[in-house]
């Protein structure tokens, strides 16, 4: 622009004298600030119409228009005396736990590191743990639990406190032991119930991996030892943790949906380790494990003995020996947050059919399951449809006479075109019920470390990560944290025992009519299902 | 290069109407980002096809770049566009401009067999709106009109000032 080349013609003009420029040039020369504050004069009118058109939505709805506050501040506890937490059960889930906790294996930490995500961990809250007993069945497993709870690493800058880690053989060694405080059941369904009743009785406060089913039996008895002590317990759904979910059950209590009489719960999923295969590597080797490295006896434990075999260790989900396959694995979780937003409770009956329709393996669990819960007290039914062959995006919808809230990673509220509330606002074409009227989603924009499949499937439910003060939080580790802070200063933890009986019941009259091939009734006189 | 003084008053018009138009829409892209606290361009980037899909997943890999990208995105195009209206710098502006918006359809250009999750708002075949924008801009790099319909007038001059009392 400034080269003398293009100046000639000008400089002709202007150069008897700098001071004799003429004001025509001057006035053209600055003609374009005036569009500029044009320019800018109409920004702020849109943003102001935006707002306008924002506030008078979120108004009509009540909606709190504040960022979620992190909910951490101001409920910063005395950390108080250092509580011993031992893990029973040392798979894949437990890796999150331990993170949740405040340990991390040396390995993830190097990833963690590469993919720039270690100093959102290590600005999580320290829980003033120490993690000083594993138990696993599986040598391997079991080291590397060991390995963790002595890695240095910690938030909150450095180790605090360094107590020996001890491998136990079998979990009754662990409640034995004085120097245990509380424990982390995360081993395969058929251990739950017991070692919880084992642990209570042993005065070890419970924070125990969903599903807590296998049988009616081990529920009622599991529920009443629970109930009956002072220990602190906590079942293993963690989506109430996340900002989402409270945001939901701001617009619940507000009531904007109308009256709900239907809701939708789904699980869509299509691939092998989705539908519980896996035992093979990336590479498509057997994973390592054999009857010299796994008691296979402690792990089959009340099950009917049958020979070692690597198919069942790695993809114990596919056997009802071993739980409820995916009422217990996942529909558990859709209940919880349903029952946690509306708490309906047991179902008067329930309905359930399914069946093996394509993963044709030598599995007993159904790949395509529809269960209905009714609540004709409640005037609404609950449906749970899940595919293991399709992962075709459905989501997690309640739905409302004036609005319908779809609750997954984000919250949308889109308006229904025969709404009676909002009939007015729809008519006068503030709201636009073809699309969301309203949108959370505090994490956008932002990226998440999930990879697999299985892991996005798990975020979209909103089972992974929320965002407070704009940063990525571990929902698993809020959850364990408000475990942690009821044992330390007493207080109700959210999955308590009442809740998790009342998942317990709905699905195992699921679970039941689904083998049974009948509707399953709930009878509150006698406290069975019928 | 030619300037202002052998434009008619008609062609020095229209340059500078169409170098504003785009200026406009340059700068009020770069301020609905700014305003917009979810903006990032991993939704862009995570659509590219073609060429530069490779580089754009890299960039959405690395938290550090990524935000690089946003940044130079929103500031550049704010800046591109305000230089573009107020004729300041102009041709740098241009340039850089088209260079930019030539990125853009690099990343998703309506060739044929490329598939994008969005539905565009008209119906392209190898040329699309960003692709004629950006070779508008190119044209008004070529056809200069900053220095005497802008801000780069007063630059000029004061070039020339301290040439001449160098001399």
């Amino acid at each position: 622009m400034t080269k003398d080349k293009g100046q000639k013609p000008g400089e002709k003009k202007n150069l008897p004298e700098k001071s004799k420029i003429s004001r025509r040039t001057i006035i053209k020369a600055l003609a374009g600030l005036p569009v500029l504050g044009f320019f800018a004069y109409k920004v702020l009118e849109k943003n102001s119409y935006d707002q306008n058109k924002k506030n008078m939505v979120l108004e009509e709805l009540g909606i709190d228009q504040s960022e979620t506050p992190d909910e951490r501040k101001g409920k910063t506890r005395k950390n108080g005396d250092l509580i011993r937490v031992g893990i029973i059960g040392y798979g894949n889930r437990s890796h999150a736990l331990a993170r949740g906790l405040g340990f991390i294996h040396p390995e993830d930490a190097e990833d963690k590191k590469r993919d720039d995500t270690i100093t959102d961990w290590l600005s999580q809250d320290n829980l003033n743990v120490a993690l000083t007993g594993i138990c696993d069945v599986f040598d391997m497993h079991a080291f590397r639990g060991m390995t963790t709870a002595r890695n240095e690493l910690q938030p909150g800058g450095g180790a605090g406190v360094n107590l020996p880690v001890k491998r136990y053989r079998h979990y009754s060694e662990m409640l034995e032991s004085n120097e245990i405080d509380a424990v982390v059941i995360a081993t395969p369904e058929h251990h739950h119930a017991q070692i919880t009743i084992d642990a209570v009785q042993a005065g070890k406060h419970v924070y125990c991996e969903k599903s807590f089913i296998r049988t009616e039996d081990e529920l009622y008895q599991a529920y009443n030892v629970v109930k009956n002590s002072n220990i602190v317990f906590q079942l293993g759904h963690q989506i109430t943790k996340n900002v989402i979910f409270q945001k939901a059950r701001d617009i619940i209590d507000k009531n904007i949906l109308g009256k709900i009489s239907l809701i939708e719960t789904t699980t869509n999923r299509n691939t092998a380790s989705g539908a519980w295969i896996r035992h093979l590597d990336i590479n498509g080797n057997p994973k390592p494990g054999d009857e010299k490295t796994i008691d296979w006896d402690q792990w089959l434990g009340s099950r009917p003995k049958v020979p070692f075999s690597i198919d069942r260790y790695y993809n114990w989900t596919k056997w009802f020996d071993y739980g409820t396959g995916l009422i217990g694995q996942l529909f558990t979780h859709e209940f919880d947050a349903v029952n946690q937003l509306l708490r309906i409770g047991i179902p008067k009956s329930v309905v359930s059919l399914g069946g093996i329709y394509y993963w044709k393996d030598n599995r007993e669990i159904p790949d395509v399951l529809q269960c209905i819960f009714d609540y004709p007290d409640r005037d609404l039914t609950l449906m749970y449809s899940a595919s293991l062959a399709s992962s075709r995006q459905r989501g997690r919808v309640f739905m409302g006479h004036d609005a319908s809230m779809e609750l997954g990673g984000t919250l949308n509220i889109t308006v229904d075109g025969d709404s009676t509330r909002f009939r007015e606002k729809i008519a006068d074409g503030i709201i636009d019920p073809s699309h969301p009227m309203f949108s959370y989603n505090p994490g956008s924009g932002k990226i998440d470390a999930v990879t697999s499949a299985t892991e996005k499937y798990y975020a979209s439910r909103g089972l992974t990560y929320t965002y407070m003060g704009g940063r990525p939080v571990d929902v698993t580790h809020l959850h364990i944290k408000e475990w942690i802070d009821c044992i330390r200063n007493g207080g109700e933890t959210t999955a308590n025992i009442e809740r998790t009986f009342e998942e317990g019941v709905a699905s195992m009259m699921a679970h039941k009519s689904y083998i049974e091939k009948r509707r399953v009734e709930w009878d509150p006189v006698k406290g069975k299902i019928v | 290069m030619k300037d202002n003084e052998t434009y008619t008053s008609l062609q020095l018009t229209g340059l500078v109407i169409l170098r504003i138009l785009i200026g406009w829409h340059l700068l009020y892209e770069g301020i609905a980002k700014l305003l917009n606290p979810y903006w990032s361009s991993t939704g862009f980037l995570s659509e590219s096809k073609w060429i530069l899909s490779g580089f754009s997943e890299w960039v959405i890999s690395n938290p550090g770049i990524l935000n690089v990208v946003d940044f130079v995105n929103i500031w550049g195009l704010i800046a591109i566009g305000t230089g573009l209206i107020v004729g300041l710098f102009t041709r740098t502006a241009a340039i850089s401009g088209a260079i930019l918006l030539f990125a853009y359809y690099l990343n998703n250009p309506p060739l044929i067999g490329l598939e994008y999750m969005m539905p565009a708002e008209g119906s392209y075949l190898i040329i699309n709106k960003t692709l004629i924008e950006a070779v508008a801009l190119f044209v008004l790099a070529i056809f200069p009109t900053g220095s005497s319909v802008g801000l780069d007038f007063f630059i000029v001059r004061l070039k020339k000032l301290t040439r001449k009392e160098t001399k």
